[in-house]
């Protein structure tokens, strides 16, 4: 264990002690002691990028599982750096909202924080884990841990129902990711990442690639809430909104997009990966986007944004993939898809982060999320008006905030794919810059409705639950700090692209690195009468008409009837599952013994003849059988008339002493066969049985002893015949292919020699086989113990009548 | 003559199965007696009826009948004996609390599970 290994374990060691912490101090605010850690670690981290910044990486493995091949391996290269230091920084950050926004008086925080340090320390381990499986153990726990955060207020239903809906949505992700590792493990032998980095070229020949890929990208696409599951993350904003603006905007929802960047340089070689996370991703921006316009919530429509965001940040590492495509490093315009990808994976974190922080103490302050109460806020918050403008600019892309910059980029990545001569991107790669282009427009449309709706516009205080006011200083330092990013990165974007964008574009597609080059990473403000610029241009100009007439438009929302959504389907299909388990149970479990007992015999008779037939295993030779003598004939047929007999008796008491008449027929074939012994316990032994049933016939109830015949059945006619025929071919055939001879030649030499008897059947079972005799009288000593208790034991006496 | 015992315990399945399906508790005993029987016999068919003495090495015979199946089913027989007989017990219990027979209105009630 390094101090790297304890860095990524803190949070989990931490978490262990804030229900102390909690009760010993209830003068303080938990957040306060919370705080320190994620400060800590931010700090620690950031000694790391003068390692990164030259290309060098650091590696410290502990053994977990060693002969599994399983190590937790803590990993740090650009690319894990980046997300180490986004998840502890919004953290810290976040720590700080939180011990403002949660009432230490009302809200039991020792939960709260427990779960958050454990999602920090989750997502750490995502991050940093070179291990697969390693990486797949901390996976689970940040879904679990989002699961409990956003059940915080776990008396509310929207709660649970969303609390619920996001687990199974990245649950079934995760599983699927965990078959991908697996099969990844198969082909590659191994689960280290880098070591099958190292050997992509030999997976992508691999039958087993294409399941590898899909099941890793499930997983992705459900965490990082792409089309079609990003259903889960508006639900997800019940929960408090310090941890809708840490989980759901700044780092959770970005473990999908990490698991692409690391697991580009194995799959980008195919085609369909390309297609995939570009086409999804993009898919996403103009489906959030779009329907981001329709919300009336502010968690809502940044939830939407959200998931437009993320996909373009997926879309972003899709066309980034076709660089591996082309060797040359230098003018390798796909680079630049990538590079912008992780500069709108920082740009984002930082506007949305501040974004979740505004909508939360607009609802602290006004008691309502709702836009159409909302209105006329800007005089009261000024600051939360500023920051929120800040935000919100530089989400729709505009100048001179960060946004501004990598939607820029985002521009000119998509452009490339016009130029890409590979997989069909030639025929269809044309919709990729105009969906591009369609989603940003509404993407300016929904944040001009989240600023303007909320802070101008007429003032409405009979609406709103409480009078309000500016919100106090702490809470306003975490969203002043990321919005003062926003705009640092938008003037100065250089100050990150060496030290923390060129690493991490280093780690995406570490094959095309050479040694000591290093990725071009200049981004610059102004880059002439680009494609780009008009389309920025273009995307403000149709977004100022759209928000104008928005009342005019807003109709083709209605179009698409609320049945069709994707929520009612995920909901539907839930009810429908449910309902589908539960009518299955009750038709094929009845209660009726005889239903049961005709499943078992038909699967015995199914069974049996299909092997038989399958096997080709029925035989039948006449030659090694014995002589049929007339006496056997006749027993033969006594038997057969005395059981068949019982099927038709009518009084229980015929049916009885038919059996009786079985049994000592049995007696006598054992007569005829020479077993005199068997002979012997039968007579007795059949004597007793009927004795009993006589007992139990003499007891029966008084209603229900009007004597019937047995109605005949056709269906169980046939399954008794089936088993009957089975059990017949099954003892032919078991007789005409006999494979060796008996054994019992032994017992017959030496019954006398060793055991010093002559009857040996006898011997057999007191002294060759004397082990089967004492657990037979264990079974005799059991049953007549079980009857005695039966009898004698009566703790609940009905009341008779 | 394997032949013949091969169809009389054929009989003897179809006839068991056919009353364990019926709803009479009775009956169905009877049924698992028939079948316990029709088993029996089956072990000894299949180790085959060669005719020759009884397993006793007093009878100075030339051969001898396969003792080890007959040891088996001496086991066989006491085992279901003794749970034909707890068997039979439960049954007269069931219906001394139960007043019924009828396997279908000893279903139990919905909603009991």
């Amino acid at each position: 264990m390094t101090l790297l290994h304890w860095a990524i374990l803190s949070p989990f060691l931490f978490a262990i002690l804030i229900p102390f912490l909690y009760k010993a101090f209830r003068k303080i605010h938990t957040g306060w002691f919370v705080l320190i850690l994620p400060v800590v670690l931010f700090v620690y981290f950031f000694r790391f990028i003068s390692l990164t910044k030259n290309g060098d990486t650091v590696t410290e493995t502990v053994n977990w599982m060693p002969s599994f091949g399983i190590q937790f391996t803590a990993y740090v290269d650009g690319l894990g750096l980046l997300f180490a230091m986004l998840i502890t920084g919004i953290g810290a950050l976040v720590v700080l909202y939180s011990i403002y926004y949660l009432d230490k008086a009302k809200e039991q925080l020792h939960n709260f924080y427990v779960y958050l340090l454990m999602f920090m320390g989750a997502m750490l381990g995502v991050v940093l884990s070179d291990n697969l499986i390693t990486l797949y153990m901390f996976w689970e726990f940040t879904s679990i841990s989002s699961f409990l955060l956003i059940g915080y207020w776990y008396q509310k239903e929207r709660s649970r129902y969303g609390a619920l809906k996001s687990m199974l949505i990245t649950v079934f992700g995760g599983l699927s990711m965990l078959g991908g590792i697996i099969l990844l493990y198969l082909m590659g032998g191994t689960f280290s990442i880098r070591e099958l980095v190292g050997m992509s070229d030999q997976l992508v020949t691999d039958p087993l690639f294409m399941g590898a890929l899909i099941l890793i990208l499930l997983g992705a696409f459900t965490k990082s809430a792409q089309f079609p599951f990003h259903i889960w993350l508006p639900d997800a904003m019940e929960a408090p909104t310090p941890v809708s603006a840490y989980l759901h905007s700044a780092t959770m929802v970005k473990a999908g997009i990490y698991l692409v960047a690391r697991m580009s340089p194995i799959f980008a070689t195919s085609g369909v990966w390309i297609w995939l996370v570009g086409g999804i991703g993009l898919f996403t921006v103009f489906w959030g986007s779009f329907n981001a316009v329709r919300q009336k919530d502010l968690k809502g429509i940044l939830a939407f944004s959200t998931i437009s965001q993320l996909g373009m940040i997926m879309s972003l590492l899709g066309i980034g993939g076709a660089a591996l495509h082309y060797n040359q490093l230098d003018e390798n315009i796909y680079m630049a898809a990538t590079l912008a990808a992780v500069f709108h994976l920082i740009n984002h974190a930082t506007f949305k982060g501040s974004l979740f922080m505004v909508a939360g103490i607009v609802d602290h302050e006004t008691g309502t999320r709702d836009i159409r109460k909302l209105g006329g806020l800007m005089s009261f918050m000024p600051i939360t008006f500023t920051i929120a403008i800040i935000g919100a600019f530089s989400m729709a892309g505009l100048p001179p905030f960060n946004g501004f910059l990598s939607k820029e980029m985002f521009f000119t990545g998509m452009i490339n794919v016009l130029s890409l001569d590979i997989f069909n991107f030639e025929t269809f790669g044309a919709l990729f810059p105009v969906l591009a282009w369609v989603g940003s427009i509404f993407t300016f449309v929904y944040s001009m409705i989240l600023v303007f709706k909320t802070f101008t516009g007429k003032y409405q205080p009979e609406k709103l639950e409480k009078k309000p006011h500016e919100a106090p200083i702490g809470m306003l330092i975490s969203p002043i700090i990321l919005a003062s990013l926003v705009v640092i990165f938008g003037f100065f974007p250089n100050i990150l692209s060496d030290r923390i964008l060129a690493p991490a574009v280093e780690a995406i597609v570490p094959s095309l690195i050479a040694d000591g080059q290093t990725v071009k990473t200049e981004i610059s403000f102004w880059h002439g009468f680009s494609p780009e610029l008009f389309m920025t241009i273009g995307v403000i100009a149709f977004g100022v008409i759209l928000y104008l007439t928005l009342s005019k438009w807003e109709k083709i929302y209605r179009v698409l009837p609320q049945r069709l959504s994707l929520n009612s389907l995920y909901d539907g299909g839930l009810r429908g599952s449910e309902r589908g388990a539960y009518s299955f149970m009750n038709g094929h479990m009845t209660g009726f013994i005889r239903t049961y007992l005709v499943y078992i015999f038909t699967f015995f008779v199914g069974i049996s003849l299909f092997s038989l037939w399958y096997n080709d295993a029925f035989s039948l030779e006449m030659d090694k059988m014995a002589p049929i003598g007339i006496y056997e004939v006749a027993v033969a047929l006594l038997l057969v008339v005395s059981t068949v007999m019982i099927l038709f008796a009518k009084s229980r008491l015929t049916s009885i002493i038919l059996l009786g008449a079985t049994g000592y027929t049995v007696s006598l074939f054992f007569v005829v066969f020479r077993a005199p012994d068997l002979a012997l316990t039968q007579l007795v032994i059949e004597t007793v049985s009927v004795a009993l049933f006589l007992l139990c016939f003499y007891h029966l109830p008084k209603l229900s002893r009007h004597e019937e015949r047995m109605r005949f059945k056709l269906g169980n006619a046939l399954i008794a015949l089936g088993v009957g025929v089975t059990v017949t071919l099954f003892a032919i055939s078991a007789y005409s292919t006999k494979l060796f001879d008996s054994i019992s030649e032994y017992y017959i030499k030496n019954v006398y020699e060793e055991a010093a008897g002559k009857n040996m059947v006898n011997v057999i079972l007191v002294d060759f086989r004397g082990f089967d005799t004492l657990f037979e009288i264990c079974v005799l000593a059991i049953a007549s113990l079980g009857i005695f208790a039966m009898i004698k034991l009566r703790l609940t006496r009905r009341d008779e009548g | 003559m394997e032949l013949l015992m091969a169809i009389v315990i054929g009989i003897l399945f179809t006839c068991a199965v056919y009353l364990m399906l019926s709803k009479s508790l009775l009956r169905i005993i009877i049924g698992t007696a028939v079948l316990s029987h029709g088993a029996h016999l089956l072990i000894l068919t299949v180790s085959s009826l060669k005719k020759g003495a009884p397993p006793l090495l007093g009878q100075h015979a030339e051969s001898y009948v396969d003792p080890l199946p007959q040891a088996l089913i001496l086991t066989a027989i006491v085992i279901s004996f003794g749970v034909t007989a707890f068997f039979l017990v439960l049954a007269y219990r069931a219906y001394q609390e139960l007043g019924t027979d009828n396997m279908d209105q000893l279903r139990g009630n919905e909603g009991n599970d």
